[in-house]
């Protein structure tokens, strides 16, 4: 919409001197990234959404569709902790369905490594962002998918299930079919009885081809057998799940919520204190926290690598605009980065043409 | 102005395509030699015949370098991001038929849904460190169906020909290809998912976005659809 790139850049620059009064550091990344770790990370969905250049030498690259993941990789090389970064910018993303969304964007970020205090880490970030916004016509959510992982890392069924539930918690249809199977309410197909129903099913394989190996398909045929011998996940846990999801209130009351439900599940109790300490956190830097939306569910479908406290600031639906600002924690993407060793890591960032395409619509 | 048909260049689909129309009262030859890609149109005016390849014809569609295409409707879906709003499907031919689809090797007895592929996927990422490769040259296609049915831990490779050839090679674990009779994979060891359909693709008779065209070229193709029976 707005095509001022000056007043882009402006702003972009005032936005970055409020994160920098917050301790920032300002950095940088390269435009073009090495497309394997990206994919690697994100997957193949990755090639839809970033450009992709070719290098006779260094293969093929990826025009950066975000700054997270560069950062987090100098963060972790750079060994120093705490720290606290800002960044700006050009991104780019592949627009294959709404072609009248730009394809190049300036951002700006801010990001906290510092493990001493979560729930201080992820307000300061939330209300400088809001603080940013406090003027703008946008509307913030929240959410948190570690209360999600939390309860399906405690349900009470096997290892397998439940790693399988951690690895779909971002895909909704296939965790929702996941889940009707492990609790007996769709049958398994055909051809798995059949192939359960053998009594040597390796007997009669065809001859192997390429890199998977007959001890990888007699592995995964065990693991059918265990998954077809362990008793359903109970239609309690079930419910329980279902009601979690479905939490999407302002956040005193999500709270309250969530508090009933952890008491059939105490496995998210953890998490829910945590999210109790950064409501206290939130009040304490002024967000009105009783008018502050809370929705489970919240970043499910589009925030892969956040596995904390995620947040959104959104415009009028009517004005058919993508998030201005989005952020969240990702310490599971730091230790991903890191070879193993993680860092509590927060942060988000803003889109200044879109906020001037907000304030430019009132 | 005329009506710029795209008509595939060579080969079967050319001859099918010839044939479809002329058992419709329009003829379609090559002018000239054998050799020269130029042609005509009998039986209807107002029509000019432009041969091009079939993978061309999405693309030249698109800009409106032609108003009407005959080529395969999986790469029309493959070539063109939203393409029932950029082009639209006057008729289906009735020829040209294969299936997009997914196979593995045979030997993986435990793999025959897409759910099993996803779960092979992941076991097949944590054992070899890299995520399993599907070789395809319908990128955009394949990547759209395994993600709406929730497949995760795999990447594609690109692979524009002898594509059965790649997991016997172990450039892939899996293939993403065209087949019409799935005697190609057989004889490859290979075997398609019970529910690895991705597409049912056949020759088709599209048409690109009308903004430009003249009264003349709405009333030729009007002309045209009460020929074809579309």
């Amino acid at each position: 919409m707005t095509t001022d790139r000056q007043d882009t850049w402006d702003r972009a620059r005032a936005y970055q001197g409020v994160f920098m009064q917050q301790g920032a550091v300002v950095t940088d990344a390269d435009y073009m990234q090495q497309s394997d770790l990206l994919l690697d990370l994100y997957g193949e969905d990755i090639r839809a959404r970033a450009f992709t250049t070719h290098d006779p030498v260094r293969g093929e690259l990826m025009l950066r569709p975000d700054f997270t993941v560069p950062i987090v990789q100098h963060h972790m090389a750079s060994g120093a902790d705490p720290a606290r970064y800002t960044y700006l910018g050009k991104v780019f993303r592949k627009q294959d369905v709404v072609e009248t969304r730009e394809t190049e964007f300036v951002q700006v970020g801010f990001e906290i490594f510092d493990g001493s205090d979560p729930a201080a880490a992820d307000a300061e970030v939330f209300a400088t962002f809001a603080s940013i916004l406090k003027d703008v016509p946008v509307t913030a959510s929240t959410g948190d998918i570690g209360i999600l992982r939390a309860a399906v890392q405690g349900l009470n069924t096997t290892p397998a299930r439940r790693a399988a539930l951690m690895r779909h918690l971002w895909r909704p249809r296939r965790f929702k079919a996941l889940l009707d199977r492990y609790c007996g309410l769709i049958a398994a197909p055909a051809s798995r009885r059949a192939l359960l129903d053998a009594a040597d099913p390796m007997a009669e394989m065809p001859p192997l081809l390429g890199l998977r190996t007959r001890a990888e398909i007699a592995g995964r045929i065990d693991a059918l057998r265990t998954d077809a011998a362990a008793d359903p996940i109970s239609q309690i846990e079930r419910d329980l799940l279902d009601a979690l999801l479905k939490v999407r209130e302002t956040a005193p009351h999500a709270l309250t919520a969530l508090r009933d439900i952890a008491v059939d599940l105490p496995s998210i109790s953890t998490a829910v204190d945590g999210l109790a300490a950064r409501l206290d956190a939130l009040a304490a830097r002024d967000v009105d926290v009783d008018a502050l939306p809370f929705e489970t569910s919240y970043g499910r479908t589009s925030m892969e690598y956040y596995d904390g406290f995620v947040f959104g600031f959104d415009a009028d639906p009517g004005l058919n605009l993508p998030a201005v600002a989005t952020g969240g924690r990702y310490d599971a993407l730091t230790a991903v980065l890191g070879g193993g060793t993680g860092v509590p890591a927060v942060g988000g960032v803003i889109r200044p043409a879109l906020v001037a395409d907000v304030e430019g619509a009132q | 102005m005329t009506l710029k048909l795209g008509v595939p260049s060579k080969g079967r689909l050319m001859e099918k395509t010839f044939d479809w129309f002329a058992a419709r009262g329009v003829t379609l030859r090559k002018s000239g030699t054998d050799r020269e890609y130029a042609g005509a149109v009998d039986g209807i005016d107002g029509i000019e015949l432009v041969l091009l390849s079939a993978g061309e014809i999405p693309r030249e569609l698109n800009a409106g370098r032609i108003h009407l295409g005959v080529t395969g409707s999986d790469l029309v879906r493959e070539k063109l991001s939203s393409w029932d709003q950029r082009v639209v499907d006057v008729a289906k031919m009735g020829f040209g038929g294969a299936d997009l689809i997914i196979a593995v090797p045979q030997a993986w007895i435990d793999v025959d849904t897409l759910d099993d592929l996803d779960a092979a996927a992941a076991a097949f990422r944590a054992h070899h460190g890299f995520r399993l490769r599907i070789a395809t040259k319908y990128h955009r296609l394949v990547r759209e169906f395994l993600r709406d049915n929730g497949v995760a831990d795999y990447q594609l490779i690109d692979s524009q020909g002898a594509t059965e050839g790649t997991i016997r090679n172990e450039t892939a674990e899996a293939i993403a290809d065209i087949t019409s009779t799935g005697e190609t994979l057989r004889a490859n060891g290979l075997k398609i998912l019970s529910d690895g359909m991705i597409h049912a693709s056949q020759a088709t008779l599209f048409r690109g976005r009308r903004e430009q065209w003249t009264p003349d070229m709405r009333a030729t193709f009007k002309a045209l659809q009460s020929k074809l029976g579309a």
